[in-house]
């Protein structure tokens, strides 16, 4: 199983793997907001929260589809079904390659693009915080989006369609840390309930996945 | 070690393709199977493979025992010739063994060479290595000498004949003559699937 990671992470870094598409979507983002919706320092750090936690969201969302496409299309899927590690292995490889190779490098960035949205500054903490929290469990349900689409053509719209709603207890509890920490609130509940969801996602998921993938194999 | 099929049937997107299937393979022997296209030669290998359910029937050795090759290489382009065969052998737990699998296919000049520069027969070649470090007694190989030229069939046929000379078995779908003369033949037009009111198309991959 490390060296599926191995394997994988390799991949990500090298040409055409992938690696910097969700981070240069997310800097883009964090861009483009204050230009559209104006410089006023207030309105953006009212609403920074919500947008770095949206941006961070959709960057996830970019590379979901490859996690098993590419793999499906070489054989790959079918090899790895038939080597001695269980599917459910697989599938937990997958998302934790994942997420190191998108949910922390953007985790990483994101305080500096809390500084392009005038992020308030008791809220750093709570961003980086949250994130690191929040964003592996948007790998791991989008490891299972992409278990139950994968083989379909051109899947990855179907894929959004079926996790974006899944991602939503994540965002509103990720982006309530972050606000809340802002306005000097206590954070504890949806910190709890942040952690609580990804903990139960990377437990119970892994299975579901791997029965997903199961059947669009055969 | 031993394989025997009873009564075996195989469905592909529901519909039955073969039904009543039986051989015997005991280690050391090879088993060519032969049959028109769609005939289902490989839904019949990824059966016993463990990638799909049979519908019905014994399959004798577990999936675990098995090498399955199919169409496609499972080949990662952006790795070289070794890394790729590496992985396989780190999977496996059969470190080591990359060397020797590296020579017998004649890929030893091409370690270094990122596999999506290399030839649609190397690429088969080192699909094949493949089977050398996964350590497993039966080879399931489907049309294994596609885009290989006579040459490395002759690689490939010796592998093949030390594999069953180490005690393993294979069974493989193929049109061309390998030159095998141990092998046995099994013509699977025999268990073709008559046409059958049940097999549920959409709830199948549900049940």
């Amino acid at each position: 199983m490390i060296a599926l990671l191995g394997r994988d992470l390799r991949l990500a870094i090298r040409a055409g793997g992938g690696f910097g598409l969700g981070l240069a979507f997310f800097l883009i983002l964090a861009v483009l907001v204050p230009l559209g919706v104006g410089p006023e320092p207030e309105v953006l750090g009212r609403i920074a929260p919500g947008v770095l936690w949206v941006g961070a969201l959709l960057a996830c969302l970019l590379s979901l589809d490859r996690i098993f496409a590419l793999d499906w299309e070489d054989g790959s899927l079918d090899l790895l079904a038939t080597a001695p590690i269980p599917m459910e292995g697989v599938v937990a490889v997958k998302a934790a390659a994942h997420w190191l190779t998108t949910g922390l490098p953007l985790t990483l960035v994101a305080p500096v693009l809390g500084v392009l949205m005038n992020l308030d500054a008791g809220a750093y903490g709570w961003l980086v915080l949250s994130l690191l929290l929040g964003t592996p469990a948007l790998s791991v349900i989008g490891t299972f989006g992409a278990a139950l689409t994968v083989g379909l053509r051109r899947g990855g719209l179907l894929l959004s369609l079926l996790v974006l709603p899944l991602y939503v207890p994540t965002l509103i509890y990720g982006a309530s840390v972050v606000t809340r920490g802002a306005e000097g609130l206590s954070v504890g509940t949806p910190l709890a309930l942040l952690a609580g969801i990804t903990l139960g996602a990377a437990a119970l998921l892994p299975f579901a996945s791997a029965a997903a993938i199961r059947i669009n194999l055969r | 070690m031993d394989l025997s099929v009873r009564d075996l049937a195989v469905a592909r997107g529901g519909i039955p393709v073969l039904e009543g299937v039986r051989f015997d393979l005991p280690a050391g022997g090879a088993l060519v199977l032969r049959g028109p296209n769609g005939c289902g030669k490989t839904t019949l290998l990824r059966t016993l493979a463990g990638l799909q359910p049979p519908l019905e029937g014994r399959i004798s050795a577990p999936p675990e025992a098995m090498a399955y090759a199919g169409h496609a290489d499972g080949l990662k382009p952006t790795l070289t010739v070794a890394e790729n065969l590496r992985f396989w052998a780190s999977v496996y737990g059969t470190a080591g063994r990359e060397a020797p699998a590296m020579s017998a296919m004649n890929l030893s000049d091409l370690l270094d060479r990122p596999a999506q520069t290399l030839s649609a027969g190397q690429k088969r070649r080192l699909g094949l290595a493949r089977l050398l470090v996964t350590g497993r007694p039966l080879w399931v190989l489907d049309e294994p000498t596609v885009s290989l030229d006579a040459g490395s069939v002759g690689l490939f046929v010796r592998i093949v004949r030390a594999h069953l000379e180490a005690g393993g078995a294979a069974l493989m779908a193929t049109h061309i003559d390998l030159g095998l003369a141990e092998a046995r033949v099994l013509d699977l037009t025999a268990y073709r699937a008559r046409p059958r009111a049940q097999a549920g198309g959409f709830d199948e991959a549900f049940a």
